[in-house]
Formats: structure tokens, sequence, C-alpha cells
């Protein structure tokens, strides 16, 4: 079985995150990048359904600052590495770029994670079962294989769905999936020598910009009250804060 | 060109996000002088259609074709894009429910319409732009988004826009979808219920515990107090990772984003990745034994104490202003 593994590049999760001229730019000064958190979670489930029977490739839209993003991939134990050399505009433009690259690379499976934990909001995999015509699911907390189709499992309000699906097809993949795995020293002394082929981007027309950001409002100052005066806090709930 | 909104339901009936969902492209309606029609996909009775007339829909196309019954994002993608097309729409709304993560870009894709999901205010059309605010670092910030194609497909976040009543009626037309077997390679099995009785996403009040309850024996409490205040139940991540509740109910960064009207953390410290699941909440209540937790910083209101005495304290408080109210 042949895997691709959409993989993006992310700000660490303790980042506090700001902007900078304005607000209108995302201020990367001192932060750390890393595999967004969804992402290795397919790539771990990946990993664990190719074991022995397959490849899993990996692909980034990005540009050359993202290479030890992908390296780590690959000391995951990713079998390659796509770069598509371009900073990623938004989710269409990310995805357009991967289905065009997929169109003469096909894969059984492509698996994104839930969604990029900065500017997109799970879209690409979608995108991607669209652009390619296959099924798609976007949000899904188990992935099993049974010869030319998967079962999954599929997040609803209020339960989960099981679904059968026949390869190919595109998933965005949830915690429950697998558990992340850390690079061991072997892992990272192969990803050195592991294949990266760069690609150039494809054009695509672009239909949406951000034009500015806004932190959430900061809160006013808390109300404190001392651990006896439960019954106050129902009171203040009901009469000033007005949510009970 | 009117508008179209997508009203998903759930075992025939609409949820409240649904109606937040119709008044916010009622609303977007009045803005372009339009009209808004609303599709419906599925097994829905016809008063229930015709409820969605309350909250500005002019018009419910009803699509009850057999293949149709439950949801496959990819035929209903192509169903709600010909319903577009047909009606002439350059708007598409949707609610950001887990099912409209897998439709929407589908249905961007489908009409070459640009898509803002997570939307969390009306479009700013002023000098002929169309700038929507969204969430945005998973609610660590927001970003102004705008859209500069002709066709546009919002999701709108649960919770972020008022149900506003118009009290207008809806007429209700058959819409004959074509349905294309491609479209039908997902087989749904089987739907498994979760035995919650409020679903996390939807709910209005959330009672979240963190690693400070010690262990799971000890959430009886919790979801008493849940029960109480009719709320969901939550938690921080180390107590999905350790296995004390449900994947479902973490909440934060790497969990889920949740926009309440109320938030109530219980035990749980306050840290960046779980804040920003949690900011966009309304009113937020802190119950920590640590007076220099970092969620108090965030909190409107905090209780300094050992949770396994307030908690109790609280939920004796409840009981009483139910008996009086
Ligand atoms: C990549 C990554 C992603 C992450 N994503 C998330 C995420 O999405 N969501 C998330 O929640 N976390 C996330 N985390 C974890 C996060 O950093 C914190 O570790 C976590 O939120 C802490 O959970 P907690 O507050 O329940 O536990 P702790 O930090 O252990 O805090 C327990 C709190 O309970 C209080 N307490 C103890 N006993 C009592 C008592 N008897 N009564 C009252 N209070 C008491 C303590 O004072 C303390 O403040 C992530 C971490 C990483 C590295
Ligand atoms: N620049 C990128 N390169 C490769 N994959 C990406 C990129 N951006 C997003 N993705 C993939 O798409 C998923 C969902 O992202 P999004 O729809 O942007 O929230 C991510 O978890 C990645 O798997």
């Amino acid at each position: 079985m042949k895997i691709l593994v959409c993989i993006s590049n992310v700000p660490d999760t303790t980042t506090k995150i700001t902007f900078t001229d304005n607000n209108t730019q995302f201020n990367a000064n001192g932060v750390q990048f890393i595999v967004n958190p969804y992402d290795e979670i397919a790539l771990a489930r990946a990993i664990e359904l190719t074991e022995g029977n397959g490849s899993v490739t990996v692909i980034n839209v990005g540009v050359a600052s993202t290479e030890p993003t992908i390296r780590k991939a690959l000391a995951i134990g990713a079998t390659d590495a796509v770069r598509v050399n371009v900073k990623p505009h938004d989710a269409w433009f990310v995805a357009y770029q991967i289905a065009h690259y997929v169109k003469q690379n096909p894969f059984d499976l492509i698996l994104t994670g839930r969604e990029s934990i900065d500017y997109n909001g799970s879209k690409v995999a979608a995108m991607l079962g669209e652009l390619l015509d296959i099924p798609s699911v976007s949000i899904i907390k188990k992935l099993d294989v049974n010869g030319d189709s998967a079962t999954v499992e599929r997040e609803i309000e209020g339960g989960k769905e099981v679904l059968s699906i026949p390869f190919p097809f595109v998933a965005g993949t949830a915690e429950g999936v697998a558990e992340p795995k850390i690079p061991n020293m072997r892992g990272i002394m192969s990803a050195r020598t592991k294949p990266l082929t760069v690609v150039e981007p494809v054009a695509v027309d672009v239909n949406s910009n951000i034009i500015s950001y806004e932190t959430p409002a900061a809160r006013g100052q808390v109300k404190l009250l001392p651990a006896e005066d439960a019954g106050k806090l129902i009171e203040l709930l009901h009469t000033e804060a007005r949510v009970i | 060109m009117p508008v179209l909104i997508y009203a998903e339901n759930a075992d025939g009936k609409f949820k409240k996000s649904i109606f937040e969902a119709v008044s916010y492209a009622k609303a977007i309606a009045d803005q372009n002088n339009t009209s808004l029609t609303a599709i419906s996909i599925g097994d829905v009775a016809v008063d229930e259609l015709s409820a969605l007339g309350k909250y500005g829909a002019d018009k419910v196309l009803n699509v009850s074709n057999d293949r149709l019954k439950t949801f496959v994002n990819q035929a209903y993608a192509s169903v709600i894009a010909e319903a577009a097309k047909k009606e002439g729409t350059d708007i598409v709304v949707l609610s950001n429910s887990f099912s409209g993560r897998g439709l929407a870009p589908r249905v961007a894709v489908k009409l070459n319409a640009g898509i803002i999901d997570g939307a969390v205010s009306l479009p700013d059309q002023s000098g002929g732009k169309f700038i929507v605010k969204k969430t945005a670092f998973s609610g660590k910030a927001f970003a102004f988004t705008e859209l500069t194609s002709a066709n546009k497909v919002i999701s709108l976040t649960p919770n972020t826009y008022k149900v506003v009543e118009t009290g207008g009626t809806a007429a209700i037309e058959d819409f004959a979808a074509e349905v294309k077997e491609g479209d039908f390679k997902v087989m749904l099995k089987e739907i498994v219920r979760s035995t919650d009785k409020v679903s996390l996403p939807d709910a209005e009040i959330v009672v979240s515990g963190g690693r400070g309850l010690k262990g799971p024996e000890n959430w009886g409490m919790i979801e008493e107090l849940a029960d109480l205040l009719g709320a969901a139940t939550a938690c921080s991540k180390p107590v999905s990772d350790a296995g004390w509740r449900p994947h479902s109910e973490h909440v934060g960064q790497t969990g889920i984003a949740v926009s309440p009207n109320l938030y109530i953390a219980i035990g749980i410290s306050g840290a960046i990745q779980h804040l920003a699941g949690i900011s966009a909440s309304k009113v937020i209540v802190v119950i920590n034994k640590d007076p220099e937790a970092p969620f108090y910083k965030v909190a409107d209101y905090g209780i300094v104490g050992d949770a396994f005495e307030v908690v109790p304290k609280l939920i004796e408080a409840i009981k009483q202003h139910k008996a009086i109210a």
C-alpha cells in the first residue's frame, strides 16, 4: 500500500501568538516550528499500516525553511518526502498543489491532520477529495484496513459513525487513530539520507486573503470568591453574568 | 441572487446551531437586498421545515431522495452545489459542524468559491469588499479574511451568532436532485450514540475537569453538576490521554474548540494549549486550589479552593437556586 501523508509546518503549541506590521503579519520571531500535531498522528498510523508492505511519502507545501519539519517526519519513519516549493497561501492553494502532485503520482490512501493548528481549519482533506473526485472523511478517530477498503470511525455531534470506504480516499486524522511516534537514533541518522524531492508549484487562482489579525479581547479582572461562598457564585452567574 | 443556507438535520430535527446559521444567512441576505433559500436533505417533517421560515428563510428546498437519507458528504455536496446553481446563488452558508467540515470545502471547490471556515462575524461588505472574521491559530487569534471570488462559502461557528426570530413563513418546494453513483462510495455501517445527554460542540454550558480531580472515579460530581446545569462535560488533554475520559471530551488546541456561554474549569491549570480551545467562551469560571494557577488570568469568576469541597457546595447551591426559581 502506498500512503501519502500531508504535513504542515506550524508554530509549536506553546507559542504565544502575536502579530506585527499593524496586526497584518504573524510574528515568527523566536517561534519554534513543528510538525502539525494531528499530522504526526496520521504519520504514525501510516507507518503502522505499511509495516513490511508499502511506503509512506510525506508532502509539504512550503519554502526551504520547512525542511527541518520534513526531516523530522522522515526520522519518525516516512519512506521519502516531497516539498512543493512555495509559501502556502491558504487551504485551497495547498490542496490544489497536493492534488496536482497526486494526479501524477497516485496513492491508495491520502492522510491529512484534522486541521492545521495555524491559519486554516479542516479544509484541505475535503478539498483534496473533491479535486481528485474521490471520497473524503474530514475527522476520523479510527482507521483499519481490510483488503481493498478501510473501516473508519467519524466523529459526529453526540457520537460516531462507522464507515466503510474503498481505496483511494482522503481522511483527516484526529486523536485515537494512533499514538504519535518519537524518532529513535537510527531514524534520525537515516532521515538525512532519505530522498526529499523538491517540486515547483503550479499556478492557481487565489480566492481568499487574510487582511489582518486580532487576538481575543483581554478579560476584566477575575472576581474571586472564598471557598465557602459557592452559593454567591451561583447567584452572580444568574443575576450578573446571566448565563444560568 | 438569493443566499443559500444548508439546514443540516439531526435525526429529522434542526438544532439551535442551525437556527443560528439561518439567522446569520438571513442577515447576509438583508445586507444584499435579496431573499434566503434553505436546503434540507434527508427525512424532515413538513412542520419542522416550515419552522425555518421563523428565522428568515423565504423558501425551503426539500430533498427527500431515498439515497440521500443518510449523510454522505460527497453526494450532499453535489446536491447543494446543484441547488446553488439552480437558484443562481453566490453565497452559501453552512454550520461548522463535524459534517459541515466535510461538506463546505467540497461545495466550495464545486462552485469555484472562496471559503471562510469558522466565521464568527457577519461579512463586512463596505467598499465592495467581503471580509469575515474567523477563528485562527486554534482559538488563539482571529483572522479577518477577504474573499475575492464571485461565489462564496461560509461556515459559521456554533454559538457565535444569536438566533433571531423574524416570524416569516417559508414556502416548501421539493427539489429533485440528481444523484451520481460515484458519490456513494462511502458506506455507513453503524451510528453509535454516546450516552452524553448534551453534545459538547453544541453545549451552551460546559463543565470541564482536569488532572486536579485525581482519577476517573471522581467524575460523579462533575456529571452531577453538569446535569443540574444542562451542561456538557469536557476535560483537559492529560485526562483523556490517561483514559479517564473519552478523547471526544478533550478541549484545547489539539482537541476541540468550544464557545459556550459558560465554561466551568475544575482542577485545570490553564496551560496555553488548553486556553486556546476555550477562549471564545463568554463567561469563564475557574475552581482551583492554587491561587497562582494561570487559568485565573483569563477567568471572570473564580473560587480558590479544593474541588472536593467546592463542587458539592456548588451542587447544593444550584439545587437551592432551582427550588426558588
Ligand atoms: C503538543 C501539545 C498539545 C497540547 N494540547 C492540549 C490541549 O489541546 N488541551 C489541553 O488541555 N492540554 C493540552 N496540552 C497539555 C497542556 O500543556 C497541559 O499539560 C494540560 O492542559 C494540563 O492539564 P491539567 O490542567 O488538567 O493538569 P495539571 O497541569 O496537572 O493541573 C492540575 C491543576 O489542578 C489543580 N488542583 C490539584 N488538586 C486540586 C484540587 N483538589 N482542587 C482544585 N484544584 C486542584 C492544580 O492546582 C493544577 O492547577 C498539550 C501539550 C502539548 C505538548
Ligand atoms: N502547507 C501544507 N503542506 C502540506 N499539507 C498541509 C499544509 N497545510 C495543511 N496541510 C494538511 O492539511 C491538513 C488540514 O489543514 P487545514 O485544512 O489547513 O486545517 C493538515 O493537518 C495537513 O495534513
